[in-house]
């Protein structure tokens, strides 16, 4: 019988919720890494029981952590034992340098800071981990300041697509309020050089060579805050979702507005219809229904929590235009929670599962494609991320 | 053998206890101290100075001997107390918070 695994990163720590196909029965488990800021859990889709983690601090940098049974025992790659002459140096996983080499890399020039003035890249930390579809050492980390790195060793060592950082637009790339963080990796199944990030705030970025060249596809966007408008880059671009079916069809939460673009990103409209609010900031296309997506509408880039006091998550069939509120089992009075880019996630079991975690802690189900919900879990700390495994 | 007290995720991190102890060749300095944990323990590469600039981190601080030395060059001679392993390092995370 089919199960699921929820990986969920917290402000202190990270949890494994597991239940059967049903859905109705939850074990939890964690919190792993107590007490630091775990961003974001992702398992291999060649080997589900391979699960990448970002661990965070501001006191101790970053680290990366490995667990290779489903979460059971974690082991940060290449940490313990002395590299073979074959293996990169120990002590690699946490190194996140700009590659600046001439013969791969790209200067490290400068990107706009909130006053206005040039500053220097600076790495922060690991927003995003996207593993490859083919292979469970190959993993793609987005990181603040906005920069692609790659493994291909199991998160040992990491070596950046510096094509990216080094777009000639990054002088034009400023941070969003959380810091200029890559957050969005989408890789394709279909076409495997095609590759889309989204970058806060810059925009999205398309590499159909597989991350050595990238090209800004923001246009249509329009941004009112920017002195233009619909400029080439600095759209703060929150959340972006494919169906894996259709690789050229892409769904955008942005900081205002909901998108979709029907060529890549080439262009965009608008589909915001009649959305109470258009801010927000997570997306997701249903596992099974490509025109079939979900948002989660936040009042206002002042105001960080569902209008009204209820919470609920907003659903289109149509591919946008049209949504539909799904309230049942939601709070619907007194709730002031968020709900972060990258804290909602589908499974793929017939009857598509909805998650998403909040800012309050909760992580909340529908195992029937949004008519219901329940939590899981209510009083964990503040979510960051949530994906979910589908195991057969 | 210089002993040297870890603040708690890095010891958590690193699946130690409180004060390691370390054989640092002279000159015994926070710079050859820092190599040593690094060299034996690989996991904590990074997190106690920076990877690329070897720059301590910003809420870390270095005590010894009821001294602060977290702003001293990270290459002069630590006190002989620790040098001798009479008195630990001490390697601190800011309190932070309200």
């Amino acid at each position: 019988m089919s199960s699921v695994r929820v990986l969920v990163g917290t402000h202190k720590g990270a949890f494994i919720l597991n239940s059967d196909g049903k859905r109705k029965n939850w074990k939890v488990d964690g919190p792993f890494f107590a007490g630091w800021d775990i961003y974001h859990v992702k398992g291999s889709p060649v080997d589900p029981d391979r699960i990448y983690a970002s661990q965070t601090s501001d006191w101790f940098g970053q680290i990366i952590q490995r667990s290779d049974d489903g979460g059971k025992t974690w082991n940060i790659p290449g940490g313990e034992k002395l590299p073979n002459p074959y293996e990169p140096p120990a002590g690699q996983s946490n190194k996140f340098a700009y590659d600046t080499s001439t013969a791969t890399g790209k200067p490290l020039t400068t990107h706009q800071w909130y006053d206005g003035t040039q500053h220097p890249w600076e790495f922060k930390r690991v927003w995003h981990l996207e593993p490859s579809f083919t292979d469970s050492n190959t993993v793609y980390a987005g990181v603040e300041d906005a920069a692609l790195f790659k493994t291909v060793n199991g998160g040992k060592s990491w070596n950046e697509l510096a094509g990216l950082r080094g777009h000639r637009s990054g002088s034009q790339w400023a941070p969003g309020a959380g810091g200029m963080g890559l957050h969005t990796i989408l890789l394709n199944q279909k076409k495997m050089d095609r590759m889309y990030v989204a970058i806060s705030a810059a925009g999205v970025f398309r590499s159909d060579d597989g991350g050595k060249n990238w090209k800004p596809v923001n246009r249509g966007l329009v941004s009112k805050h920017m002195p233009n408008p619909e400029a080439e880059v600095g759209h703060c671009v929150h959340h972006i979702a494919l169906h894996q079916s259709r690789p050229d069809i892409l769904f955008m939460q942005k900081h205002w507005d909901v998108m979709r673009s029907d060529n890549a990103g080439d262009s965009w409209e608008e589909v915001s219809g009649n959305l109470p609010t258009d801010f927000g900031f997570a997306i997701e296309v249903h596992a099974h229904e490509p025109e079939t997506i979900y948002v989660i509408p936040i009042k206002s880039d002042s105001e960080h929590f569902p209008m009204e006091g209820k919470l609920r998550v907003y659903r289109s069939k149509t591919g946008g235009n049209e949504w539909e509120a799904l309230t049942k089992g939601l709070p619907q009075e007194n709730c002031y929670v968020n709900v972060l880019r990258d804290a909602m996630a589908v499974d793929s079991l017939d009857s598509c599962g909805i998650y998403f975690g909040t800012t309050g802690g909760q992580v909340y189900v529908s195992p029937d494609s949004g008519d219901n919900w329940s939590a899981i879990v209510r009083d964990l700390p503040a979510v960051y991320s949530v994906e979910v495994q589908t195991l057969k | 053998m210089i002993r040297v007290e870890l603040p708690y995720h890095l010891r958590k991190l690193a699946k130690l206890g409180k004060v390691v102890e370390l054989n640092v060749h002279d000159p015994v300095t926070q710079h050859t101290v820092i190599d040593a944990i690094e060299s034996k323990y690989p996991m904590l590469t990074g997190t106690i100075r920076d990877h690329t600039t070897q720059q301590l981190r910003p809420f870390l601080r270095i005590y010894a001997c009821s001294e602060d030395l977290s702003l001293n060059s990270p290459d002069i001679p630590l006190p002989e107390k620790v040098r001798s392993g009479k008195e630990p390092l001490l390697i601190i995370g800011a309190i932070a918070g309200g």
